[in-house]
């Protein structure tokens, strides 16, 4: 396993990549048990990190770690009260005080978990980092789409929406390109990050060119509140030129499936059809999300840096 | 010591076209004589072999933080910082708090500068009021009180029509108005360079072209009022083909470029290291080599460090929280020997652009070893090896993407005023 | 898997080829076809109702000997006993928490355990721990009348009070050497044997 910190799908080998979907398989067979806990992380404290709030991945977390027998600690310091009180790594200081044995970090800027893993000595797990990373969502995409084709070696995977802003995309193309498959990214031209095709994707502006022959459709999140108007014109607009729908679904491959990281604007980036019903594996995903944190705490907890090693001293 | 001979080293001089191995004689703060064989008469001597001997560097750009940030860094510190780092005349800007838009607050300046700093202090007077880009501020006044020149920088005057008033009034005192060329309806919450780095880093991206668009209408502006303008910190390939293309037409247009622009990327955030944090940002490779060919071809003049002080805990924050700003001072000369190293410049030229062209653009007597020039002068070996812990420097503040590295080149000696006011084993010695 | 008897030429060839391999074969194939073959009519003769028995193999060598031994009890006493996986390294007591995580292995459970009389199945039987930690697991799948266990190979060298119900064959070995079952054409599937390696970084059960 490369490094003690999970900080994103780009510091991972494809072989790094399989261990974990591997031991996610058998995560997910704790998760189908009735007693759905094993006593592997017993003892072990887990520290959720947030200061960007967020019910379901945080959620996600602590019931991976509490399946595992992990004390699952949540501190969710609000980005305001930080500019006043305690810094970001001065707050991280104080938790590895405390000796856990992972700090789960969510930022909404950029870099955050990396500043806090350059300081601890306890491994740290990225829950999302402005629009950098998103790993364990990645991972859990890569884990369902295995799941449901058998593969991910040839696919070919479209992401749909806003590329510049989104982490879960960024993450998703650096996995599924080191699995193999081949990927495009399809937005209104403000929302195609800039030198996107460097990374090994080929960019549309058209849904229905993206959309032919793909095998997997992953629809992401629109934030109306903060773009409409800005960078592209309206919500109707968008929903009529990027939204999913089963009409605009056919110029996919006819075994497609449609994902979505959630929550789901019904109506905008999925229609209300698509956002309940196969062929879209939303549920699917969310399942798989607590087998993955599982795998990944399974691999990672524990795994301290020698006290005293920090690369940073002040 | 009022008589100071130095001895034998590589004398060079911009002005005159001097770059030879000789001897250069220091009495009652003026350089009295230059050349081959000067006997010492009783004078302090100072063996320079191996060296160069330069006129002190004048420094187009820097913030001293005082009045208002003295925790970041003052006229005191700010004054050691550049005269370890060979500059011996120093300007600063006017982005203090509160700003430096008043004669008094030029006065207060000089006169802090005239007691603790062993560096020249020049200050820069703000365009406008309070900085706001609205009311230009009294321009004759602050000139009678010392202001070299007029500059909104920290800010950029975004309103076309105020900025062409000012470049017609700037024409009553005959001084540059230096300008920050920052669209800032283009830079958003840009804070990384436009581009592959900024797509990899989930960073917002501030692009080329809100630099272009700024320096494309100051340009023509200047043409307009028959201004004098100087661009500072230049970052943009296309910023220094438009001044090229000023220049070719008769646009009275000057313009500098940092020592981190000369030779870092954007490549340097994907660390995340907040050091690499600047206005304008870092850019791609291309622009940095439009830069070094500016600066070989003359297109762009000096080199200016725009020494930029923070404190360690503002800059251990977030990436989009932590402020603009690198610190320069005692980096300069080692990072932008590169280009002498590279060849793209004969360390004449380099000395040229660190100050014989920086005087001139400033009105200074300074940058020559003429006889008769002020004693301000700079010894330094460019073959000395050694590590840059900012910790260990004069500045107040760390804040500098070379912390640890290893340098090649490095001042040996400044004087100011023909008295020794640096010594790279005894520290500032003055005053 | 229907149990095989090698012709006498297949033996000859093991033991040809465990010569290039590393190591001393304690028991190759036919010896343990023997040893599952008695230990099948011991579970019988120990067990009255037939009908409770559940085979729960613990991997990877557990796997194809209870897979063996359902075969033997389908064909001495026409009972179907089904045979499930139990992986034990989320229970073990030595995940070291600095190192690597060892691989997971499958876990499959095709029928429920309580009122079972579980009969463990392990290859190799050495501290107990792995003994320990299959209990442990069973516990969390339900409430087993009884728990029996079979070892194909004990090397002793106990840490915990396990005592094995089966025993294949009592092997008398310095705890440095390493015990292992393995696929004599390098998978489990086809034909088995038992090997002893010299005092080796590896541990066994």
């Amino acid at each position: 396993m490369i490094g003690r910190d999970l900080l994103g799908i780009e510091d991972l080998e494809r072989s790094d990549i399989e261990r974990i979907l591997h031991t996610a398989v058998h995560m997910r067979e704790v998760g189908e048990r009735e007693v759905k806990k094993v006593p592997t992380l017993r003892g072990r404290t887990i520290v959720n990190l947030f200061f960007e709030s967020s019910t379901r991945t945080r959620a996600s977390f602590e019931i991976a770690g509490k399946r595992l027998s992990a004390d699952v600690v949540n501190f969710s310091p609000s980005s305001s009260s930080m500019k006043k009180a305690e810094s970001i790594l001065d707050t991280a200081r104080t938790l590895d005080a405390m000796d856990p044995d992972a700090v789960i970090v969510r930022h909404e800027v950029s870099g955050v978990p990396k500043s806090i893993a350059d300081v601890l000595d306890a491994p740290v797990i990225n829950a999302g980092d402005g629009a950098h990373e998103h790993p364990t969502q990645a991972l859990l995409d890569l884990f369902t789409v295995q799941q449901e084709k058998g593969r991910i070696d040839g696919l070919t995977v479209t992401i749909v929406g806003d590329i510049l802003h989104s982490r879960v995309a960024r993450s998703n193309i650096y996995g599924f390109l080191k699995m193999g498959a081949e990927v495009r990214v399809a937005a209104p031209p403000p929302m195609i990050p800039p030198a996107i095709e460097e990374l090994g994707v080929k960019a549309y502006t058209s849904l229905r060119e993206a959309l032919d022959g793909a095998d997997v459709v992953m629809a992401l999140r629109i934030q109306n509140e903060r773009l409409a108007g800005s960078y592209f014109p309206s919500v109707r607009e968008y929903a009529a030129t990027f939204g999913l729908d089963r009409s605009k679904l056919h110029y996919a491959k006819e075994d497609a499936i449609v994902m979505h990281p959630g929550p789901v604007n019904r109506g905008v980036e999925l229609s209300h059809d698509l956002a309940d019903h196969r062929p879209s594996v939303i549920l699917d995903q969310v399942r798989n999300g607590v087998a993955i944190r599982m795998a990944v705490l399974y691999l990672f907890a524990g795994r301290k840096r020698e006290h005293g090693q920090s690369r940073r001293t002040s | 010591m009022s008589r100071i001979l130095l001895r034998g080293g590589r004398l060079l001089d911009p002005a005159s076209g001097l770059d030879e191995r000789g001897d250069l004689l220091l009495e009652e703060g003026v350089v009295k004589a230059v050349g081959a064989g000067i006997p010492a008469s009783g004078a302090q001597v100072i063996e320079a072999a191996g060296c160069w001997v330069a006129p002190g560097f004048v420094d187009l750009h820097c913030h001293l933080r005082e009045p208002g940030q003295e925790y970041k860094e003052d006229i005191a510190s700010g004054g050691r910082a550049a005269v370890a780092g060979g500059f011996t005349s120093i300007a600063c800007m006017a982005n203090t708090h509160p700003v430096n838009d008043d004669p008094a607050m030029t006065d207060y300046i000089l006169d802090r500068a005239r007691q603790d700093s062993p560096a020249r202090v020049l200050p820069i007077a703000a365009a406008t009021r309070g900085l706001e880009g609205k009311v230009m501020t009294e321009m004759a006044a602050l000139v009678a009180a010392g202001a070299v020149a007029f500059s909104d920088d920290g800010k950029t005057i975004m309103d076309g029509g105020v900025m062409r008033r000012v470049l017609q009034y700037s024409r009553l005192v005959e001084v540059p108005v230096i300008v920050h060329c920052e669209d800032r309806t283009l830079v958003g919450d840009g804070v990384v360079n436009e581009g592959p780095v900024s797509t990899r880093l989930g960073l917002p991206g501030n692009p080329a072209v809100a630099e272009e668009v700024q320096i494309a209408r100051d340009l023509l502006l200047a043409e307009a009022t028959g201004a004098y303008l100087h661009v500072a910190h230049v970052s943009t390939a296309g910023g220094v083909s438009m001044i090229r293309r000023a220049r070719e037409r008769g646009i009275s247009v000057t313009a500098e470029v940092t020592p981190h622009h000369l030779t870092l990327t954007d490549a340097v955030a994907l660390s995340f290291d907040t050091n690499s944090k600047v206005a304008p940002p870092l850019r791609g490779d291309a622009d940095r080599k439009a830069c070094r060919e500016g600066l070989a071809d003359g297109t762009l003049d000096a080199i200016a460090t725009d020494h930029a002080p923070h404190a360690v805990h503002e800059k251990d924050l977030e990436y989009t929280q932590a402020p603009h700003g690198m610190i320069g001072f005692e980096t300069a000369l080692a990072v932008v020997l590169e280009l002498v190293r590279e060849g793209e410049l004969t360390p004449l030229e380099l000395v040229r652009r660190l100050s014989t062209n920086p005087a001139r653009i400033l009105k200074r007597n300074a940058g020559s070893l003429a006889v008769g020039s002020p004693g301000d002068i700079t010894v330094l070996d460019p073959e000395r090896r050694w590590t840059y812990d900012p910790a260990k420097g004069f500045s107040k503040s760390r804040n500098s993407p070379w912390a640890g590295k290893s340098l090649v080149g490095r001042v040996l000696l400044t004087f100011v005023a023909g008295k020794l006011v640096f010594d790279v084993e005894r520290g500032v010695v003055a005053p | 898997m229907a149990q095989e008897t090698p012709p006498s030429i297949g033996r000859a060839a093991a033991r040809g080829a465990s010569a290039v391999s590393a190591g001393r074969v304690l028991l190759d194939d036919t010896a343990i076809a023997r040893a599952l073959t008695r230990i099948a009519h011991e579970i019988l003769e120990r067990n009255e109702d037939v009908s409770q028995l559940y085979l729960v193999a613990i991997p990877n060598g557990g796997v194809p000997l209870a897979r063996r031994l359902a075969a033997n009890l389908r064909q001495i006493a026409e009972v179907d006993v089904p045979v499930g996986v139990l992986d034990t390294t989320l229970y073990r007591d030595d995940l070291k928490m600095t190192g690597e995580r060892p691989l997971l292995r499958r876990t499959e459970m095709p029928s429920a355990v309580d009122e079972r009389v579980v009969v463990l199945v392990d290859d190799v039987v050495k501290t107990g721990r792995t003994i320990r930690a299959a209990m442990d697991a069973l516990m969390d799948f339900g409430r087993p009348r009884m728990v029996q266990v079979v070892g194909l190979v004990d090397r002793g060298h106990r840490e915990l009070p396990i005592k094995l119900d089966y025993v294949g064959k009592n092997v008398p070995t310095s705890p440095r050497e390493t015990v292992s079952l393995r696929g004599r054409d390098g998978d489990l599937e086809g034909l088995l044997e038992v090997t002893l390696l010299p005092a080796d970084a590896r541990g066994d059960a």
